[in-house]
């Protein structure tokens, strides 16, 4: 095991898939001479120049459909956007286009692509720089979603989604870079897409948790193991496919499940595995399913209104005790 | 100090802007080129050829037309009639190998570029046997196997794909061109300004090329964009041209010295190619935004008439030779239909074929 930041662990994922692999390259804003705006392709150009590290301009649209195309020609474009709240202005070419131009052409090209960037909020930026988009992409049929929380996960994740044959989403956050993690050694490593994991065993509650809000949930189960409650919290690092056998087995074992999630509630994922649960898992449940998550309203600036808005420890332990009936 | 209050007019009406009596065309088509086939550098072979597939284009539109209107399929259907020239002209100007990939009026474009009669009539039928095996319809004709990469609705949606197949073409540094065409209504989405920027900046070796064919929707060009279209290509430092789309020597003519100048610099091309679309935008179209005049005089520079005639005249065939060509086609056509009605429709589990290239995944089927 080596203590990796999780930006050197997303490095390392894609220094590795571009010394194997000539048609892997990597574009985006800032990405090569800037060497990347949060410094995740340090060092990148200097090792295979400017053919396969690319500065755009600031056109997400149009670098995301060139980034389709050359796709669709065989070659494996990583496509770095600054944050997913600047892939909105793309979603035509991931929504529209990535994901579907297999399907309509009756499988006749097939899109390999990996876009890439910060998820979700970082801090007081604001209502435009401070969204979660991994349900919304999940809702789309053809894509992948990833949405790791540690540097051995986004290592081993990342990889797959290079190696995908498919369209796949992978989001990060501006706030964990510099998070240290270990990170596995072993040659080639590889995690499977689709593979959620129990991050920490317990009894007495399964909390959901990816991405940013599995270390706030860290955060809850360990003041919660204080008390005498003992949570199990499972990471499900894929968004979509969502390992919903995972969850429904703790919760068999548990029987209270709380989903925490960084997007707005309506739709969200926790509204899709509360959905599941309670369908699957119906006469396990001694308590209906919670969700913690952001209200239905905008990113605010406010030191004292963001921290209202978003998801913490405290909403995480009063929703255990809500399934608890504690409280 | 009172003003004179005149009420705001943000896009005037197009069929009543006609002056004295004449009526403003929606498109000024250039001349034509005089020069004969064999001074292209094209043989007898070659215009029999082109007109062969031109007809084909128009008899098999024609007859889809038809069953359309009988209600033997649905959907959308968007007629390339009087464009012909410009899909024709194109494929002899490119190499074999070289990409297409268009907006949805594409069935001319799949017609040239390999997808038989057969297999177009049956996709518009939904049937299994079609092109894209029912999946995409009129809109998604696609040949990939001969570098036609399929037609596209979202308008300018493809225009960035196109960009990313020339970037491929570059990275692989394999001498393949690619050439995206869209209609005058694509101009004005900011996906191609935003891809003709990194087209010019990275020179990548892609032919941007706007059929204009007078309209978008019901919207006459004039009313839709400023300027020349083929002047937008000055703010790109990007090399241009407008020329005939009524005459598929001239389209050849010019497509084929643009593709070889890409090929040889790797510097993209913005082309305005002026042309006319003789149907409705789609079967829907009551048209009431153009003359009848208007439509009668392009009818007048029909581009399978003109070659059909210039066969004539330059004696490449007589009138029985293209008789028996057009009979041929017409065959080729009728067969088609019964072929797409006798084809199976796609069995069920093929509602969730062709997803994915990798392991398939789809949230709680059961
Ligand atoms: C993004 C988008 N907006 C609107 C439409 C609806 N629409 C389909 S075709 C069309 C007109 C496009 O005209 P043009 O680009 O000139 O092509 P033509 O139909 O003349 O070939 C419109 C508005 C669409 N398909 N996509």
């Amino acid at each position: 095991m080596a203590v990796l930041q999780f930006r050197e662990a997303l490095r390392d994922a894609i220094d590795e898939e571009m010394a194997r692999d000539e048609m892997v390259f990597i574009m985006g804003e800032e990405v090569a001479e800037y060497n990347g705006a949060y410094k995740v392709t340090e060092g990148l150009l200097d090792k295979y120049g400017f053919k396969r590290v690319i500065d755009t301009p600031i056109s997400e649209l149009g670098f995301s459909g060139i980034g389709v195309g050359a796709a669709m020609k065989g070659l494996r474009p990583i496509v770095e956007f600054m944050t997913f709240n600047f892939a909105v202005l793309a979603a035509d070419q991931i929504i529209n286009h990535a994901s579907k131009v297999r399907y309509m052409l009756g499988g006749q090209a097939s899109v390999p692509i990996v876009f890439r960037g910060p998820n979700a909020s970082a801090g007081q930026l604001g209502a435009t720089h401070s969204v979660a988009y991994d349900s919304m992409y999940a809702h789309f049929p053809g894509l992948s979603v990833i949405y790791p929380s540690e540097p051995d996960d986004a290592k081993g994740l990342l990889k797959s989604a290079i190696r995908s044959e498919d369209p796949v989403l992978f989001m990060e956050s501006e706030q964990m870079y510099g998070l240290k993690g270990e990170v596995s050694e072993e040659d080639d490593y590889i995690i499977p897409i689709g593979k959620g994991k129990i991050k920490r065993e317990g009894d007495d509650v399964t909390i959901i948790a990816s991405g940013k809000m599995y270390h706030v949930v860290k955060q809850a189960a360990e003041q919660l193991a204080k008390d005498g409650v003992e949570a199990e919290v499972i990471d499900p690092r894929t968004i979509k496919p969502f390992d919903i056998e995972m969850v429904i087995e703790s919760v068999k074992k548990t029987n209270r499940c709380v989903i925490v999630d960084e997007a707005h509630p309506f739709g969200g994922v926790a509204a899709e595995a509360g959905f599941l649960i309670q369908r699957e898992a119906f006469d396990y449940l001694d308590a209906p399913v919670q969700r913690v998550t952001l209200p239905d309203v905008c990113a605010p600036f406010a030191k004292n209104l963001f921290d209202i808005w978003l998801p913490d420890a405290k909403q995480v332990i009063d929703a255990v005790n809500t399934v608890t009936y504690r409280n | 100090m009172a003003k004179n209050k005149q009420e705001a007019v943000f896009t005037p009406i197009g069929q009543n802007h006609s002056k004295n009596g004449k009526f403003e065309k929606s498109v000024d088509l250039p001349p034509a080129t005089r020069k004969k086939h064999t001074t292209l550098g094209l043989s007898d072979d070659d215009v029999v050829e082109m007109f062969r597939l031109m007809y084909l284009q128009r008899r098999f539109e024609e007859r889809a037309m038809q069953m359309y209107q009988k209600g033997k399929f649905g959907g959308f259907l968007h007629l390339y009639i009087g464009q012909e020239a410009v899909s024709t002209g194109t494929v002899f100007a490119l190499n074999d190998d070289d990409d297409i990939i268009t907006a949805y009026r594409d069935h001319g474009w799949g017609l040239v570029r390999g997808i038989s009669a057969r297999e177009g009539m049956a996709e518009l039928f939904g049937k299994a046997t079609g092109c894209s095996k029912g999946k995409g319809g009129s809109m998604h004709f696609a040949n990939t196997e001969q570098h036609f990469w399929g037609g596209y609705g979202i308008v300018g949606g493809h225009i960035p794909i196109g960009g990313g197949l020339a970037f491929a073409n570059k990275y692989l540094d394999n001498g393949q061109i690619s050439t995206c065409f869209f209609g005058d209504g694509a101009v004005d989405q900011g996906s191609l300004h935003e891809t003709m920027n990194m087209a010019q900046l990275w020179k990548l070796p892609v032919v941007f090329v706007v059929e204009n064919n007078g309209y978008s929707m019901g919207t006459a060009v004039k009313r839709h964009t400023v300027g020349e279209i083929y002047e937008r290509a000055k703010g790109y430092g990007m090399k241009h041209a407008c020329f005939n789309g009524m005459d598929a020597l001239t389209v050849y003519e010019n497509m084929k010295e643009i593709a070889d100048e890409v090929r040889e610099d790797s510097e993209p091309y913005f082309v305005e190619i002026r042309t006319y679309r003789y149907r409705g935008h789609s079967m829907s179209d009551p048209q009431k935004y153009r003359t009848k005049e208007e439509l009668e005089e392009f009818q007048k520079t029909d581009p399978v008439e003109r070659i059909r005639q210039y066969l004539l005249d330059k004696d490449v065939l007589e009138e029985s030779d293209i008789e028996e060509i057009e009979n041929k086609i017409e065959e080729e056509v009728l067969d088609a239909i019964d072929y797409a009605e006798e084809s199976p429709s796609p069995e069920p589990e093929e509602l969730y074929e062709d997803m994915f290239a990798g392991t398939p995944y789809f949230h709680d089927k059961k």
